[in-house]
């Protein structure tokens, strides 16, 4: 009846996990009473879950991204602390324990951390500043973000009921083939995966059309702004690169499920086909992760120098020459499919590879800045302390294949450190910048500056302790995914290194803290004008929160940096002679019910219970059904009131002139 | 863009812009679907290219494939593309019949094909060789069946946006899916010629 | 959509369509059930056959024109491009795998 389901799925074989899951647990029930004892449910249905709005779509986004965040920084606060105390002893998590850590902390770093925060950066702000009213597909990009949020709470559930993957972010088998890993841990990591990688591609689909489509009249590819050409760069790799995950976690499944022999050993089997299939994604996802980080450092470098961006072009040439070159490099994973190439390689030829146009990126920023008069807000902050952090890690890679070769690096702590070094200030810091920079786009008043800065320089403190320590033990030869060691020469470089985390969690908190300081003095940090930072791209020309339309009339646009052409050219703001109606799509609760039912199903199939799975599939066809024939759902705002919401914004504002402040 | 048979009968101006404006854009993601649905069909004719031979001493194609079931499951897709083809030629024409009675026989040439594809993949598990038999069955009966959904779909696709026909006539909508489908059938049809050159032909020579 | 749309009004694409790929496909599974070649150039036409027929079906099937007018075009060229180079990439990965085996 429950399939592999019984009462010995909840984590009683070691305390610690028992901890996690009561927590996690609590966490939930306390959400669900704090919204109870609020009475917001129907507010949150109505305006948040069901709402096809790409701000509000965005904004899920971000906050599933945060949640994550504190999920997957836990998990490294555990890794961290278990290698500080593990020398010549079993530290305090046993083996299987760590391994599900270290795993689920990769799995959730990057699949619901850093891509949910970039989609939701990318819905809250592309269509604005393209000058649309919305997405192509409104309703699809609500279910992207269902089905994303689907896969997160498989990972999240798996805390509880049964255990997650220990077979590494990356599944390689024959360890994550059913022989060598009978429980549920590497269903769950497939099906998390399966569900969220469905999600992606539609997402990328989705901004795809949109930037081709839906750019107001006059506004030419080489006109976008940066951030919308990360976006549009970003999403092709998606759509190229992501299928062939879903291949690779869906033949990995078969292989389980149905015993056939893709990876395994013997029978036919063929293993390093897996590593090929992975790295034809993994190659460019490092990319999609890193792109729209760029494009957030370049609007924040160019609104806080208040000057144009020296080199567009160049800029542009070199978003699209990563995307290109990463794609040609993912093909050759195709043709050395079943040849077996040295995927560890990934990682040295990676460096070599960005270095040039990130090289022309950064030499653009530095520029932009020199000539310009550069306010060091917390956006900024974070832009500087990626391109010093960056520049740093760049000389010591270069440094590093000038040192005698011949000394294996892969597989050790160097890896990790370098990982993190791409993926913490390449991209973390830039959807941090973009969070804090939007921040009041969004909701019409600012992130509070000080525990911004504070929260900026725990960050980056503890960032430099985490991982410089793990550089040198990677020279010393200490192997990654370690969880106990007798090297004692290795301890006090893990201290240092279990400092940083604090630091770290410092950061987190600070966050926290931020926004509900934030939240709290809302009042005085408000934005009355919709352009907080005097900014230059069109997403500043909506009001802040911006209207359900964004823009009342669709602009026109002549020329890079429209806002600020407007704002010199004394138009910005102006009351346009007539309103027209506007339509707009209806909101819609299939979403929602196609990202439960795929979690149901998703669920079901894990724990083999199949009654349940076949209510999931059924469910999802039904939601896709309920939606695939209908023409239209759209409502039709007349002019009268997006006249009368005008009004109102335009009265409470008046926007500042195009000089610098 | 604007296309005066599109829009007529659809509101006012403000709405036939957005109307227009929807199914162009549909037509051009679902342009971009196809395309990453080439990709797994990519990879999963290339994963299989790279197992063809790795039988396991279990039986190998020589032994499973017949030159003439796959010819005739070519031949039955081909001629479904091309009924297809005057199929949208009658939408075209705005004759619904004609367009009722196109969709219905090339449902039955998918149908036909469908059903050679369950007989044989069904004989060869009831003959010990499943898809857990050995790596090139796996990746056979992967490939095919991946293939055998995507056709499915199709052919529910038809059977649906039929009724929609029927019912409705030809508006404008009903008309953009039709196309959408049109795409969709012919795409498979190219896929199906790599599965063939790839998979079936190399397999007997 | 314009273009698509001309096109589509006669069966004349469909019918030639139809007896090109009708050829295209005879040839190779003749090459194949005669055994008249050897097994090396059998390969090169079937592959030959194969990209060809692809050809023939994007331009009669799903009328893609060489001269790309609107978005849409375009994005279905890039499609085509795709494809073809997938079809190849896994056709040259057969290649290779023969001469390795053989
Ligand atoms: C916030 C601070 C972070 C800390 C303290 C941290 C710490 C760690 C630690 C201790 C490991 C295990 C290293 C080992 O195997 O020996 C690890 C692995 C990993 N982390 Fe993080 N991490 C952080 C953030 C991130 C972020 C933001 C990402 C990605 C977006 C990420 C992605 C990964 C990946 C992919 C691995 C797996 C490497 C492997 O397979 O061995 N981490 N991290
Ligand atoms: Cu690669």
């Amino acid at each position: 009846m429950l399939g592999k389901l019984t009462i010995d799925a909840l984590p009683f074989y070691s305390g610690i996990a028992m901890t996690g899951a009561l927590i996690s647990v609590l966490g939930l029930l306390g959400a669900v009473a704090l919204i109870t004892w609020l009475g917001q449910w129907r507010y949150l249905w109505t305006e948040w879950l069901r709402s096809l709005d790409h701000k509000k779509i965005g904004v899920m986004y971000v906050t599933l991204a945060l949640i994550m965040l504190v999920r997957g920084f836990v998990d490294a606060l555990m890794m961290r602390t278990q290698q500080a105390v593990a020398l010549d002893s079993h530290g305090y998590l046993p083996p299987d324990h760590f391994d599900q850590i270290f795993t689920s902390h990769a799995t959730i770093m990057i699949f619901f951390v850093a891509m949910p925060f970039l989609v939701g950066l990318f819905n809250v702000i592309v269509p604005q500043q393209i000058g649309a009213r919305d997405m192509a597909f409104p309703f699809m990009n609500s279910v992207s973000l269902w089905l994303t949020a689907a896969g997160a709470a498989l990972v999240m559930v798996s805390l509880v009921i049964g255990k997650f993957s220990t077979a590494g972010w990356n599944a390689y088998p024959p360890y994550s083939e059913a022989q060598l890993s009978p429980g549920v841990g590497v269903d769950y990591w497939i099906w998390a995966i399966l569900v969220s990688s469905v999600g992606s591609i539609l997402t990328g689909l989705n901004f795809l059309v949109t930037i081709i489509k839906r750019r107001a009249p006059g506004m030419r590819l080489m006109m976008m702004p940066q951030f919308t050409w990360a976006a549009l760069c970003t999403s092709v790799l998606i759509v190229f690169a992501f299928p062939a995950l879903t291949v690779a976690a869906a033949l990995l499944g078969l292989d389980r499920y149905l015993g056939m022999h893709f990876f395994t050993n013997g029978d036919g089997g063929n293993l390093t086909n897996y590593i090929e299939l992975f790295w034809i994604w993994g190659h460019p996802e490092v990319y999609i992760l890193i792109l729209p980080a760029f494009g957030v450092y370049s609007e924040v470098v160019a609104t806080f120098s208040g000057r144009r961006l020296f080199g567009y072009e160049s800029l542009v040439y070199s978003t699209a020459a990563i995307a290109v070159l990463s794609l040609g490099v993912c093909l050759h994973h195709f043709f050395t499919l079943g040849a077996g190439s040295d995927v560890n390689a990934f990682f040295g030829r990676m460096a070599p590879l960005i270095a040039v146009p990130t090289g022309v990126t950064i030499f653009d920023w530095l520029l932009t800045m020199y000539r310009g008069r550069v306010r060091l807000s917390v956006p900024m902050l974070f832009t500087l302390g990626f391109i010093v952090t960056f520049v740093i890690g760049g000389m010591t890679g270069v440094l590093l294949t000038l040192a005698p070769a011949g000394r294996p690096m892969h597989d050790t702590t160097f890896l990790v450190a370098h990982f993190h070094n791409m993926m913490i200030p390449g991209a973390l810091f830039g959807y941090l910048a973009g969070y804090q920079y939007w921040f009041p786009k969004a909701f019409g008043f600012r992130l509070d500056d000080k525990w911004g800065r504070r929260a900026f320089w725990a960050w980056i403190i503890g960032f430099y302790l985490a991982f410089v320590p793990l550089y040198i033990l990677g020279f010393m030869g200490m192997p990654q995914r370690l969880e106990r060691y007798d090297v004692a020469g290795w301890q006090p470089y893990l201290i240092v290194a279990e400092l940083g985390a604090v630091f770290i969690l410092c950061g987190v908190v600070f966050l926290a803290v931020q926004l509900a300081v934030s939240i709290r003095g809302r009042a005085g940090l408000v934005v009355s004008t919709g352009d907080p930072w005097n900014g230059r791209t069109l997403e500043w020309a909506t009001a802040s929160p911006p209207a359900v339309y964004n823009f009342a009339v669709v602009p026109h646009v002549h020329g890079i940096d429209a806002w600020w052409d407007m704002k010199q050219a004394g138009t910005a703001g102006r009351a346009p002679a007539r309103f027209r109606d506007i339509i707009m799509s209806d909101d819609s609760s299939a979403g929602v019910a196609l990202g439960a039912m795929a979690f149901v199903f998703a669920f079901a199939m894990v724990w083999q219970i199949w009654w349940l799975a076949a209510i999931g599939g059924i469910g999802v066809s039904g939601a896709v059904l309920s939606r695939a024939f209908r023409d239209r759902d759209e409502h039709r705002i007349p002019a009268s009131q997006v006249e009368a919401t005008e009004h109102r914004h335009l009265t409470a504002a008046v926007p500042t002139s195009g000089t610098p402040t | 863009m604007t296309d005066g048979a599109v829009t007529a009968g659809i509101g006012d101006q403000i709405e036939a812009e957005a109307a227009n404006r929807a199914i162009d854009e549909r037509a051009y993601g679902f342009w971009i679907y196809l395309m990453s649905d080439a990709i797994i069909f990519a990879l999963l004719l290339a994963t299989f290219a790279v197992m063809s031979h790795s039988t396991a001493d279990g039986p190998s194609s020589h032994a499973l494939f017949r030159l003439s079931h796959a010819f005739a499951k070519t031949m039955l897709l081909l001629a479904s593309s091309t009924t297809f083809g005057f199929a949208s030629v009658a939408i075209a024409a705005e004759q619904c019949r004609r367009t009722l009675a196109w969709l219905s026989v090339t449902f039955l040439f998918g149908l036909g094909f469908i059903a050679m594809e369950i007989s044989e993949f069904h004989a060869m598990a009831v003959a010990g060789a499943g898809p857990w038999r050995s790596g090139f069955l796996s990746a056979l009966f992967t490939l095919n069946g991946t293939y055998g959904a995507h056709v499915s779909v199709g052919l529910i696709l038809i059977v649906v946006l039929g009724c929609e026909v029927a019912r409705r006539g030809l508006n404008p909508f009903v008309v953009s899916r039709l196309r959408r489908l049109g795409l969709f059938w012919h795409f498979l049809d190219i896929v199906w010629i790599a599965i063939f050159s790839i998979v079936y032909l190399p397999g007997l020579i | 959509m314009a273009p698509q749309r001309r096109t589509n009004v006669t069966p004349k694409p469909y019918l030639i369509g139809v007896v090109l790929a009708l050829v295209l496909t005879v040839i190779p599974f003749g090459v194949v059930a005669s055994r008249a070649l050897p097994p090396k150039q059998i390969f090169v036409v079937i592959g030959a056959a194969a990209i060809v027929q692809i050809v023939v079906h994007l331009r009669f099937f799903l009328h893609l024109e060489l001269k790309p007018s609107s978005p849409n075009q375009r994005i279905a060229l890039c499609f085509a491009v795709v494809l073809l180079m997938l079809a190849g990439g896994t056709l040259w990965i057969m290649f290779n795998l023969h001469d390795r085996t053989m």
